[in-house]
């Protein structure tokens, strides 16, 4: 082959995709997408299948999008958050639009054990007073004496943020999208070598979330269900967590009056339905947040089902040429770039990552 | 880290016919991830487990005649199931008698065991029990073969219904669900203790810290049964098994026969035949 220094840029480019790694990326989620960018950054011809019309729209499309690490620190492995700190970096780093605000953590007066028990388990806020509340979110002035502020975290619009990445790996990175196509198992055939899904690629990614329970036998659903509302009469900052015994919320303001009440965490893989009695306890949540989401507007109600692992932990696994990247549980927007990194340095270096990868299997 | 291990000789308890060693009953909720709840019941060497079955869980939807059978094949189920231990399924979360009998009839499809820890809340800032309603849903329920576990007060009265509706384990609150106060009313579990001498007897809900249940099993109580206070620690899995620890040794102590208080010293080394000086 010629010495590609002596070629002209579209010969070199001609060249250089010619010798790129093909990658099939199966899923245009969180992780699909975020994966065909750490792919596609090293250099790789990627085409990402996806069953659905657009990208982002299974339980991404549901996602709080809370950039907060240290607030997850509070419950989950200390793994959630070192991956979290990664994957923050890049979402401000890529996307446009992700305010790094911080974000606070509230109690009822009632509930103060609750607040003190979060303080103790993570760190990175600052408690903060009744004032000191007024100076951050005027709205809410007056309405709690005490609170954490998180000033190192941000939170982005899951929506927008998708579309925004799914836009620049199109123009800048060449990525091909195949939306509505068929990914379910009779196609797809990750244990076999040669799996039909496309015999040109050398490296499938399966990124498809709780559809890849045909594969991955520990992979469960953990029903989550959010609302949207709509209100001039409040405007907040950053995202807000009401600690409750029962009931813990979240409020993620969208922008233009728009706010994301999340989530609730059910055992359970059934998608769609909403409950009344969940939205009976994410509504009066909210309302005790501050009365006027009592006269916000309904704008959205949905629910999904998320991936998890035993351990609530993500995972990278490889089965012949074919690596799966799933179990994000909660965190999808937190965990999805620092796994796709890894998941890309496994397949191009050969790099091991024990912390996500559980079986293995060192080969390649 | 090592599970629980009795230091002791067996010394079985019994509900409803069915024999166990371990007086640890553990709730499964909120725990951290199943991996971590598996491990703090192994920890613990607890063998029975209440599991709640909150309705939503798809069973409602129309048109599903076996709500139960529909659930059964569930990831989370089947985690459970897999750890090898007794089920009591539980209505937590029901206001109302129709709510309660209607998950233990999902549950005991979903479960398969006639046995239910039977929970109708009448408040929700206390979680207090609906005795009234209490008491006729464990008719019911007993009338329809279920051997039901009720969690109710330590009031001696409705305890009395509650046998009398065929209960025959009475599940008395140490203190609110979740509140960690534990044995609120120390007097009226030992009345409870003194009034039903071969009734098992479990302290359900409130406790908080393993010195709680130690208290209750000094009392002769025969188990304890508790959720967030291991489910919340830190280390769930460390204080599974610092409960298992404290429920031994208050049993234990309960029974090698405690001396009785008083009210002034009296001396641990005997005084008879001592030197005299000067």
């Amino acid at each position: 082959m010629s010495d590609p220094i002596t070629l002209d840029h579209d010969e070199a480019a001609t060249a250089r995709a010619a010798n790129a790694m093909r990658v099939t990326i199966v899923g245009a989620g969180v992780a699909g997408l975020t994966c065909a960018h750490a792919f596609a950054q090293r250099g790789a011809q990627v085409t990402v299948i996806e069953r659905k019309s657009g990208s982002g729209q299974g339980c991404s499309w549901y996602a709080g999008g809370m950039l907060a690490p240290w607030c997850e620190r509070e419950s989950a492995e200390p793994l959630v958050a070192e991956l979290g700190f990664e994957s923050l970096d890049y979402w401000r780093r890529e996307v446009p639009g992700v305010p790094a605000e911080g974000s606070l953590v509230l109690a009822q007066a009632r509930d103060l054990p609750d607040l003190k028990r979060f303080s103790r388990r993570t760190e990175g806020y600052e408690w903060i007073d009744g004032a000191r509340l007024g100076e951050l979110e005027p709205d809410l002035a007056g309405r709690f004496e005490q609170g954490l502020f998180f000033p190192t975290e941000a939170h982005l619009e899951p929506r927008k943020a998708l579309a925004a990445l799914t836009g620049r790996l199109v123009s800048e990175y060449g990525v091909t999208f195949r939306y509505q196509s068929d990914v379910s198992s009779e196609v797809y055939d990750p244990a076999s070598s040669s799996a039909p899904v496309d015999d040109e690629a050398d490296v499938v990614l399966d990124c498809r979330g709780l559809a890849a329970r045909d594969v991955l036998a520990d992979l469960r659903g953990v029903k989550g269900e959010m609302l949207v509302l709509y209100s001039t009469e409040i405007s907040l900052k950053r995202p807000v967590r009401m600690l409750h015994p029962r009931i813990p919320v979240y409020i993620v303001p969208r922008g233009d009056g728009h706010f994301m009440i999340g989530a609730t965490s059910i055992e359970n893989d059934e998608r769609g339905r909403v409950t009344g009695r969940s939205l009976l306890e994410l509504l009066s949540a909210v309302y005790a947040l501050h009365p006027a989401f009592g006269e916000a507007e309904v704008v959205e109600i949905g629910a999904d089902v998320r991936p998890a692992f035993p351990d609530n932990l993500p995972r990278i696994r490889r089965r012949g040429r074919t690596i799966l990247v799933n179990g994000f549980y909660r965190h999808g927007f937190l965990l999805a770039p620092a796994l796709a990194r890894r998941a890309a340095e496994l397949a191009f270096d050969g790099t091991h990552f024990p912390e996500v990868m559980d079986e293995d299997r060192r080969e390649w | 880290m090592d599970a629980y291990t009795p230091h002791t000789a067996a010394d079985p308890v019994e509900f409803y016919g069915t024999q166990v060693n371990s007086r640890l009953l553990l709730g499964t909720a909120q725990y951290p991830s199943p991996a971590i709840l598996a491990e703090a019941i192994r920890a613990s060497a607890a063998e029975i487990v209440t599991v709640s079955l909150r309705r939503e869980s798809g069973a409602a939807k129309a048109g599903q005649s076996e709500p139960g059978k529909a659930l059964a094949g569930q990831s989370f189920w089947q985690l459970i199931r897999d750890l090898g231990v007794k089920v009591l399924p539980n209505t937590a979360g029901c206001k109302t008698v129709k709510e309660a009998v209607t998950t233990a009839e999902m549950a005991r499809e979903l479960f398969d065991t006639p046995w239910i820890k039977l929970e109708v809340i009448g408040e929700d800032d206390t979680l207090q029990p609906d005795v009234f309603g209490l008491v006729e849903a464990a008719r019911i329920l007993t009338r329809d073969g279920f051997q039901v576990f009720p969690y109710t007060t330590d009031d001696l009265i409705v305890a009395d219904k509650l046998l009398a509706a065929g209960c025959e384990v009475l599940m008395p609150w140490g203190a609110p669900i979740g509140s960690g106060r534990g044995l609120n009313n120390p007097y009226g579990l030992r009345s409870m203790r003194a009034h039903f001498p071969r009734v098992p007897l479990v302290v359900d809900a409130g406790v908080g810290l393993p010195s709680h249940a130690a208290a209750a099993m000094e009392f002769g109580y025969d188990a304890v049964l508790l959720n967030t206070a291991v489910a919340k620690a830190g280390d769930p899995v460390k204080m599974a098994r610092a409960f298992a620890l404290a429920i031994e040794a208050g049993r234990e102590g309960f029974r090698a026969d405690p001396m009785e208080a008083r009210d002034m010293a009296a001396p641990s080394t005997p005084v008879m035949g001592q030197a005299h000086f000067g």
